[in-house]
């Protein structure tokens, strides 16, 4: 009778009516459940009055079943799916903000910048502003590389996703 | 288009929807819809707290599967009504409250939404995890609309509450109206038929089972299942448990009835579904409080599991045979299957190990001392009361004695507060029931503590004339508290002693209600039968024994095979 499955991320996507309280409504149901938001971004689609919330939640299978059947309550959730992470293109965007007080150290950040395809976004006297786009495995390998410099300030996004493919999600 | 002030346009909007009354109190923010109530056709019953207003409402719904409508001012009132909005939420009623609030814009600028302003309340934010639907209307020509969205969406699938918040400035404001508008809610479809594969999987399974059993929940009385349920049983020679939420869903004078299942359970119930080996769950969503400890539960069985609500499927036990869709429609069709492949089963040795297990446990309860002893009291009041009378209770010993004891044949005729267990809802409920159905009596089975809670009702039922009857089984105690020290803290009574504070009789006639108080079931019979024709509200006071614990019970955190007492 008991679940024992193995904990890990996983994708939901979902269509939103694109109102006041609809992300309140939707972070209050995960806080009430006592599910784990990893990530989430939000933003409008290519229908005025609907917004996609990409969310990733950390679970076993039966937590993950159950964000998503309490999701479909939620009147103002129009379509939840779960991505397969086989065929989808997930991104993050992420600003990193490193100290470079030498020539050397810029010198190297703006290589490895190049090598990511990460671009130098902001100089001052002190630092560097890259911003880096991809999957979070990439971002954080680039943050990994970043660290020895010294890391002043990081801004990611959290994961937006889509699935691949011609189909695609429309609501009348 | 009819050009009309918010305020008219919501009394005319509930006037389609058929609301005849309204439980409520009025405050500063909701006032232009009270101005508009005083000249309309729906009657507007003035509780002394909103909590009870809401409970009311609750119980109006439960009583007559209308849904039930209340109403409070911003700020306080409307936070009061939230115990009582939870607890519709919790059992799955179908309540629309209406709440006051600040303005949205004012030129006086403080008092509007935002501003902290005098008897501001972000009543959205504060009932988002404990309604179906909740909405603040910004400008009055959305009110009809809302209005037929939250009656919609709080009575159809799974029902449960609905609120709607509306900011004074909307109700006086004039905006087109248009009523005929169609109701599009691309985010909600309830499923109301079964699929057909799982239909004809879940006949099979019941077709080969050898000692089938049902788990009737709330459901099965919000579908009006119960006359699907009764032949089904009837067919499969299926005993039938029932949850709190449940009872009233299968006659319980039936030979195929064990009563209520779980904490509270009758000891043949609680024995047998450990034996079962198919499991046939209607609407219910597997609670704690009748399952036990989930690991010991129905350790043999296979599951099927009937619910309107997807997400109750799975979220507690793990289910073979998932069915989404309407109880009365899926049980129709179950039966439909079953009935031209069955082969007989009236003396299947199943049915008669139901039989035995019944009778070994029959009979029980039959201690005396000098109090009146509660099983007694209830089984007396079952005689007294005619069948379509309605029992409502408050949380507790009380409510437990009568889930054991109550026999209970019709649904909507045992109403009491099951997920979230609000001491105090009884007296409001009933007051709520007796409006609804004023052809049957209504009695309130109370303890001296829940009573205490919300007693204050008694002017409105005096005033408002609905005549109920109140039964304070009176042990000077919180006696399921009290019950639990005896039994697990070692007799440490902290916190539970009531001391008969305060008289209930005077009380009661304070009121301008009557009270009785009785020391003998001969006593009690006669003082019950007077309350039945009494044109006001009746509180009979009943001495009980502050020691009296109500058996069986299974301890939080055992299974059900650990029933203890009784």
């Amino acid at each position: 009778m008991i679940y024992l499955m193995k904990e890990q991320n996983h994708i939901i996507s979902t269509i939103v009516e694109h109102k006041p309280g609809v992300l309140y409504t939707v972070a209050n149901l995960f806080r009430r459940r006592g599910f784990n938001i990893e990530s989430i971004s939000v933003g409008p689609t290519e229908q005025s009055d609907l917004a996609r919330m990409t969310i990733t939640v950390k679970g076993d299978e039966r937590t993950i079943e159950q964000v998503v059947k309490q999701l479909n309550k939620l009147i103002d959730v129009i379509k939840v799916s779960r991505l397969n992470p086989a065929s989808i293109v997930t991104r993050e965007l992420a600003l990193i903000k490193v100290r470079a007080l030498d020539t050397k150290v810029r010198s190297d950040v703006i290589n490895y910048a190049d090598i990511f395809r990460a671009r130098v976004v902001d100089v001052s006297s002190e630092s560097l502003m890259v911003e880096i786009t991809g999957t979070s495995d990439k971002i954080d390998a680039f943050l990994d590389l970043m660290k020895p410099f010294g890391v002043k300030e990081v801004a990611r996004t959290g994961i937006t996703a889509l699935s691949r493919g011609v189909k695609s999600i429309k609501i009348e | 288009m009819v050009k009309m002030s918010g305020a008219q346009a919501l009394v005319e909007a509930l006037e389609r929807q058929n609301v005849e009354v309204i439980f409520g109190i009025v405050g500063g923010a909701i006032l232009p819809i009270h101005d508009v109530l005083y000249d309309a056709g729906i009657r507007h019953i003035l509780t002394r707290h909103e909590q009870c207003a809401a409970h009311a409402a609750d119980g109006y719904a439960r009583a007559s599967e209308r849904p039930g409508v209340c109403m409070a001012t911003s700020g306080p009132g409307a936070t009061n009504l939230v115990t009582g909005i939870a607890n519709a939420y919790l059992d799955s009623s179908p309540v629309v409250a209406f709440t006051g609030q600040v303005n949205t814009f004012s030129a006086n600028s403080s008092y509007m939404i935002g501003r902290d302003a005098f008897q501001e309340a972000d009543i959205i934010g504060i009932t988002t995890p404990i309604t179906k639907y909740n909405c603040q209307v910004k400008k009055a020509s959305e009110i009809p609309r809302t209005v037929k969205l939250a009656f919609h969406l709080a009575t159809t699938g799974r029902p449960g509450p609905a609120l709607i918040d509306l900011p004074k400035n909307v109700q006086t404001e004039t905006g087109e109206m248009e009523f005929s508008e169609n109701l599009e809610v691309r985010g909600y479809r309830p499923k109301s038929e079964p699929h057909p594969i799982q239909v004809k999987k879940a006949v099979k399974l019941l077709l080969e089972a050898k000692r089938p059993i049902v788990l009737a929940g709330g459901g099965v009385i919000s579908s009006n299942a119960f006359p699907e349920l009764l032949e089904l049983a009837e067919l499969l020679m299926m005993p039938v448990a029932t949850t709190l939420m449940g009872k009233g869903g299968f006659p319980e004078n039936h030979p195929l009835s064990l009563g209520n299942v779980g904490m509270h359970g009758t000891r043949a119930a609680n024995k047998l579904i450990l034996e079962a080996d198919v499991l046939l769950a209607v609407g219910t969503r597997f609670s704690d409080r009748t399952t036990g400890t989930l690991d010991e539960f129905c350790p043999d069985a296979k599951f099927i599991h009937i619910d309107i609500d997807a997400a109750e499927i799975g979220k507690n036990v793990k289910v073979d045979i998932p069915i989404v869709a309407d109880a009365k429609e899926t049980l129709r069709l179950i039966h439909q299957l079953s009935v031209h492949q069955l082969k007989q089963r009236e003396n299947s040795p199943w049915f008669n190990r139901v039989k035995e297990v019944k009778d070994h446990f029959e009979g029980e309860n039959n201690s005396s001392d000098c109090y009146l002893k509660p099983p007694l009291l209830i089984k007396e009041l079952r005689k007294i009361l005619p069948l379509n009378a309605i029992l409502t209770t408050e949380v507790g010993q009380n409510q437990m004695w009568a889930a054991l004891h109550f026999d209970t044949h019709k649904p909507r005729t045992f109403i009491s507060s099951g997920g979230l267990g609000t001491m105090g809802f009884g007296f409001p409920a009933a007051l709520g029931a007796k409006v609804a159905c004023p052809g049957s009596a209504v009695v309130d089975l109370a303890g001296d503590g829940s009573f205490r809670m919300t007693e204050q009702e008694l002017a409105c039922s005096v005033m408002e004339e609905i005549p109920v009857t109140v039964i304070v089984l009176n042990n000077s105690m919180l006696g399921m508290v009290a019950q639990w020290q005896r039994l697990f803290y070692n007799r440490r009574y902290s916190a539970v002693e009531l001391k008969s504070v305060p008289d209930f009789v005077r009380l009661a006639e304070a009121y301008g209600a009557q009270g009785v108080r009785v020391g003998s079931l001969k006593e009690f019979s006669e003082a019950m039968k007077k309350a039945l024709k009494s044109e006001v509200t009746t509180v009979i006071d009943v001495p009980i024994s502050p020691e009296e614990d109500v058996f069986p019970m299974v301890p939080a955190g055992k299974g059900l095979n650990g029933t203890i007492g009784g």
